[in-house]
């Protein structure tokens, strides 16, 4: 999936593409909601379902080498990087086949083969971890660059704004991607801030911000090409604020009384698969009815379904497992 | 052998990694001017502003660039001048640079060096004189090192960028003009004997190794022979060689500079206890602060660190009916 993924950065965008790699996550992410529901895997989970224009339109515009760095609601990021949803769904059962071995479960991934270094728990935490392998790319001499995921209560921290001003500094070759999605947890971005555009704090740095209709893949996926190949030709950092709604809680078991149902029944008619998908029908490029695109959703609930399956009959770690990891070749105790 | 100045041992150190390995670089506060003490003088002359790098007052932002570098391919080197502003990078030390080894399952490492002044001296007051050693020491995933001579400062310092762990390498200022032998005394992660004795057993590191080693001095003039150990690694404790010396001298103490409530002496007392309890004549005794911030004058700062006399007074009492050979 990675050469995939390098492939389409350097073309337009096949959108049938696009649309099966989105349907692939949001397969994947109601299946993780079901499983909870019935009890099979437990955790705190953040779910990204309604995000999945974010995470694809990024990591199909970017190049091998690009990294990128995730937040607590990440599972979109790793799957759209290429992440294999089978080690996924064992990371999130706690199976020893899981990415970690079941350590670090739905909001501590790290799958640097692919470019999905890690990702965080801590709100804001992960933006200086960007900026630390942008800053990497610019010593060893690569050109490489890196992108921070971030939702908009990042915007209230100290290390979002200490990040955009080293990296303004420094010129360093990032991409600062917030997700605004409207809510910090269970209270509205209105409460948290007067800013009502977070992009406005890149001006302040003198860092050249966009602002898109994050539900809208093609419009995702124009800003971050654009913007990858300013940040790769030297041009400093580059600030894209998307604007888009999870269609969950907070996390599974939320149940989200704090928003309108009318908001929810607003943001469901703008799903991002269900935009794409009316786009293509409306520029003609597709045939709604077609077994191109009713096969996509079937295609990717039945390879979730095996990728649960395998996932799930994984053994648990053995016995000296949680000791080590702590420190180089030792186990915690000994 | 050579002698030389424990900040020159730092800075040679640091000259000689990052000569030796290209992927070593160096971020801090005014660290191309050389810093406060001459630490990385003339360091950006020869290494360049790249790896060489000077950062703006963002504690908290600049650990976690040294901590997304190091998982990128560089070992880095981050200079935060005193422990005390430490507290505003404790997010990035402790739940990610600590805990990215074993939140991937071993896929990440974090091969970064912290290096800090930490410690009471010259009446810089509270939030420049902690002894904080312990906050850290209580976090898995890091390695915290205090070395007390100018060898060790170098060799420690060496081992500390070349590990794969993230390492809290903590100097005493007060250390900085001290003078003794370039070389190191066996890995630095050790803890190592620096003068025997057979009637007490006295546990220290960094700068309360020498006001211990000049209690023991004056209390052998008494007949009293204090063994002196350099617990040097503070995590992971190297702990046999210390219950080996209390299984003979049966009394120990710890000495350290930080407040003893919650202190390092008291899980250092608590393993000794474990591990030689039938030895023991005595409890092991714990010598360090009041539990008060550091103060700012200089008679009330000459009461927060423990002295000499202090360390013997109660040195005398630990080692009442110690009967000799």
């Amino acid at each position: 999936m990675t050469s995939g993924r390098a492939i389409m950065s350097r073309m337009a965008p096949d959108p049938i593409d696009l649309l099966r790699r989105m349907w692939r996550i949001r397969a994947f992410e109601e299946k993780v909601s079901e499983l909870y529901a019935a009890g099979r895997i437990k955790g705190l989970l953040h779910l990204g379902i309604g995000q999945e224009a974010i995470a694809v339109g990024a990591a199909t515009s970017l190049s091998p080498g690009d990294v990128v760095f995730g937040t607590h609601r990440t599972h979109a990021h790793a799957l759209a990087m290429g992440a294999d949803p089978m080690r996924l769904m064992a990371e999130l059962a706690g199976r020893s086949t899981g990415y970690a071995g079941g350590k670090g479960g739905s909001m501590h991934l790290a799958i640097p083969e692919i470019g999905f270094v890690t990702a965080t728990g801590v709100v804001g935490g992960g933006i200086p971890l960007a900026l630390g392998a942008a800053f990497a790319s610019r010593v060893l001499g690569r050109d490489s660059i890196a992108v921070a995921f971030f939702g908009d209560g990042a915007g209230q921290t100290g290390s979002f704004h200490e990040s955009l001003n080293l990296a303004a500094l420094w010129q360093l070759p990032v991409i600062f991607f917030c997700e605004n999605n409207g809510y910090a947890e269970f209270t509205p971005l209105s409460a948290h801030t007067p800013i009502e555009r977070l992009a406005v704090h890149a001006a302040t740095y003198g860092i050249p911000a966009a602002t898109v209709d994050g539900n809208d893949i093609i419009e995702v996926h124009a800003a971050v090409t654009d913007a990858a190949a300013r940040v790769r030709a030297g041009e400093g950092p580059r600030f894209i604020e998307a604007l888009t709604y999870r269609l969950r809680g907070h996390y599974e078991g939320d149940p989200a009384k704090y928003r309108e149902l009318a908001e929810l029944a607003n943001w469901r008619a703008k799903d991002p698969l269900a935009v794409l998908r009316a786009r293509l029908e409306r520029d003609g490029t597709l045939d709604a009815e077609g077994p191109a695109v009713t096969g996509l959703e079937a295609e990717a609930r039945s390879a979730v379904d095996a990728a649960t399956a395998v996932a799930l009959a994984a053994p648990p770690p053995g016995p000296d497992d949680l000791r080590a990891d702590v420190l180089e070749g030792r186990l915690a105790d000994g | 052998m050579a002698e030389i100045r424990f900040i020159d041992a730092i800075r040679q150190a640091l000259d000689d990694e990052l000569a030796a390995d290209p992927t070593v670089t160096l971020l801090g506060e005014d660290i191309t001017v050389g810093g406060p003490f001459g630490a990385t003088r003339d360091l950006v002359d020869r290494y360049g502003p790249w790896r060489i790098r000077n950062t703006p007052i963002s504690e908290a932002t600049v650990m976690g660039v040294a901590i997304g570098a190091a998982l990128s391919g560089l070992r880095p080197v981050v200079e935060v001048m005193f422990i005390d502003f430490l507290t505003l990078a404790m997010d990035q030390l402790v739940n990610h640079a600590a805990k990215l080894r074993f939140m991937s399952g071993g896929r990440l490492s974090v091969p970064l060096t912290v290096r800090a002044q930490f410690g009471a001296s010259g009446g810089f007051g509270a939030h420049h004189s902690q002894s904080l050693e312990a906050w850290f020491a209580h976090v898995p995933g890091l390695r915290v090192i205090a070395p007390s001579t100018p060898g060790d400062a170098y060799a420690a310092l060496r081992a500390s960028i070349r590990s794969n762990d993230p390492v809290v390498y903590l100097e005493h200022r007060s250390l900085y003009w001290h003078r003794g032998p370039a070389d190191g005394n066996g890995s630095p992660w050790t803890a190592r004997v620096v003068r025997p004795g057979r009637d007490l057993t006295v546990i220290s590191w960094s700068r309360m190794v020498h006001t211990v080693l000049a209690a023991a001095t004056a209390l052998a003039v008494d007949g009293v022979e204090v063994e002196v150990i350099d617990a040097r690694a503070l995590s992971p404790l190297d702990l046999e060689p210390m219950a080996a010396s209390v299984r003979r001298t049966r009394r120990a103490a710890v000495v350290a500079e930080s407040v003893v409530t919650g202190g390092l002496g008291a899980e250092v007392a608590a393993a000794l206890t474990s591990a030689a309890f039938d030895a023991l004549d005595a409890p092991v005794l714990r010598i360090g602060a009041p539990f008060t911030p550091p103060p700012a004058g200089p008679e009330l700062e000459a009461q927060f660190v423990p002295s000499v006399d202090r360390i013997i007074a109660e040195l005398r009492t630990l080692a009442i009916g110690v009967t000799g050979p």
